[in-house]
């Protein structure tokens, strides 16, 4: 490796390493490892609707759709099905990725804000269907009666159920592989293909790339992955409710990549972070506190437009 | 065997006829420009020929194929490539991105998630190789939306190609430049023309430069087909030099 090759690699190590170290340093500084945990999952569901926005180029404001059935998903395998959190995440994952896979070409010959238009309707549809069908979900009281249970391997148990740290550390082995895989994807001639979309969709298409297709499964990757996240999220609660699935949630997602910068990799992580910890900060002292949020976005937004990220990697560079 | 067969095609828009009943061949290894005025259909019909927009009436025929209806990736796959007469390229990734690309794609690795290291190694191969003969080499890692405007033709024109077309359709390669990148491009098209054997349709209004490169010439004026043959036959005749060429040769 050389010198080169490691200064690319520097802030990957940096932010693995403030990761892996999270339930030790957050608490010194007056956090506690749950909000670690909060941070990550929603960073994994801004970071799978970036692999969408900022790497494709196609705004979708309706990935909560896919959040929530990930998270209504495990959560009804385990009250219902068999108890198990392993076995109630494939299935949150696969139902997720699924409809997105369904609803993908009635949505991907739209384009901006057309699409996102489109996204928040069927999105709405499912928060509706969470909502009204109260027997099966628990509609408005949303879904209880059921917890998070400690990975059995037989040999093996870990008891992430009750143990905070030991849960963090099982979000951050998800966390891991499922951002490894986009990356990986990213810099495959696929994922070279989606960046030809997001910069000259004319081009792309002219250079034999079926645009529509491609969107397509870019579609689908950042909605599996989103509901991969939303599991973990009705894992960390311990309970899910419709408003997971609601189009603000949506727009939540998209504050988070553009609040830490949506051309940037970490970005959307970064600006996770921020929007937990001011949630978390905010709503303790003021019930306005999505104003307080706002307000710092639109600050955000005009002065540096690629994100926090965006202005510390200028600094880093100049 | 002709490579392409344009069968009387027109196309509409609204009441306006901006084709109409266009026909032309194209055989193997020929370099045909299209030249006319302003608002005579040149660009209309390249776009019909390239996919951008379908016939209202008409075939296309490419290899033996009917490609009428097909959209612009199918026709990419079957050989077809064109430039725009406003260059398209991805202005804020560099050279050796914007041709890997479409080397990829060409090679059908367009949604492989994976490369061995061998298809890699080829692929960087056959990416410098198209740098090289484009004159991008020193080039390599510039940002193409910061180079300038011939070196992004240039670009653009190897983007083409790195798709292994066998027709090679450029609008107005030479639009908006001066004397010596107009120079540098004409011979570009000239060494892949001769070298590559590469069949080629352009439309240009430089006419030194289409009376220097072309094999044969079609005159397009007010949506029709006005006159078709070699340099010496255009130059020569009289409707063409009363609707187009007088003013420029005056």
């Amino acid at each position: 490796m050389g010198a080169s090759e490691l200064n690319k690699q520097a802030p990957n190590i940096f932010v693995w390493l403030l990761l892996l170290g999270m339930p030790f340093w957050l608490p010194a500084i007056g956090g506690y490892t749950e909000l670690g945990t909060r941070a990550v999952v929603l960073g994994l569901a801004a970071m799978s609707l970036n692999f969408l926005l900022g790497y494709t180029g196609v705004l979708s404001f309706g990935h909560a759709a896919y959040f929530g059935l990930g998270a209504y998903g495990v959560g009804m395998t385990i009250r219902y099905l068999m108890p198990s959190t392993i076995v109630g995440i494939l299935v949150g994952t696969l139902v997720g990725t699924l409809a997105a896979a369904i609803i993908g070409p009635l949505i991907i010959r739209l384009r901006g804000v057309y699409f996102a238009m489109v996204t928040i309707a069927f999105g709405q549809v499912f928060f509706f269907i969470a909502f009204r069908w109260n027997s099966v979900t628990g509609g408005d009281d949303g879904l209880s009666g059921w917890t998070r249970l400690p990975l059995d391997f037989g040999f093996a148990s870990i008891d992430i159920q009750h143990n905070a740290r030991a849960f963090y550390y099982f979000v951050l082995v998800v966390f891991a592989l499922s951002v490894g895989a986009m990356a990986w994807l990213l810099r495959s001639p696929f994922g070279r293909t989606l960046i030809a979309i997001r910069e000259n969709e004319q081009r792309a298409r002219f250079l034999g790339i079926p645009v529509d297709q491609h969107i397509w499964i870019s579609w689908v990757i950042s909605c599996c992955f989103v509901s991969v996240a939303g599991a973990l999220y009705a894992l960390l609660n311990n309970f899910i409710d419709p408003r997971a699935l609601y189009w603000s949630q949506s727009g939540d997602f998209v504050i988070m990549a553009v609040l830490g910068g949506m051309r940037s990799f970490w970005g959307p992580l970064i600006g996770a972070a921020i929007f937990v910890v001011l949630q978390d900060y905010l709503s303790s002292q003021t019930e306005n506190w999505m104003s307080f949020v706002g307000l710092f976005f639109v600050l955000v937004v005009l002065f540096f437009p690629r994100g926090v990220l965006g202005v510390i990697r200028r600094k880093v560079t100049s | 065997m002709s490579l392409l067969r344009v069968e009387n095609v027109s196309k509409q828009f609204g009441s306006l006829v901006a084709v109409n009943e266009v026909s032309m061949i194209v055989e193997p290894g020929e370099l045909c420009a299209v030249i006319g005025p302003n608002g005579a259909g040149k660009t209309t019909f390249f776009n019909m020929i390239s996919g951008f927009l379908r016939p209202t009436t008409g075939r296309i025929v490419f290899d033996e194929e009917d490609v009428t209806l097909l959209v612009p990736a199918r026709r990419v796959w079957r050989g077809i490539a064109r430039t725009f007469q406003i260059t398209e390229v991805f202005p804020e990734l560099t050279v050796r991105e914007n041709l890997r690309i479409p080397v990829e794609v060409a090679a059908g690795y367009r949604l492989s998630p994976w490369l061995s290291r061998d298809t890699d190694t080829k692929i960087r191969a056959r990416v410098s190789e198209l740098m090289d003969m484009g004159g991008l080499a020193s080039k390599a890692d510039r940002l193409v939306g910061e180079l300038a405007h011939g070196d992004q033709r240039a670009t653009e024109i190897m983007m083409a190609l790195a798709l292994k077309p066998r027709l090679l359709l450029l609008d107005e390669p030479t639009a908006g430049m001066g004397d010596q990148e107009t120079y540098d491009i004409t011979q570009l098209i000239r060494k892949l023309h001769r070298e590559q054997k590469l069949t080629i349709v352009l439309i240009e209004h430089d006419m030194r430069v289409v009376f220097h490169l072309a094999d044969r010439i079609m005159v397009l004026s007010e949506g029709a087909m006005l006159a078709e043959g070699t340099p010496q036959q255009i130059a020569a005749n009289e409707a063409v030099q009363a609707a187009y060429l007088g003013k420029a040769a005056a």
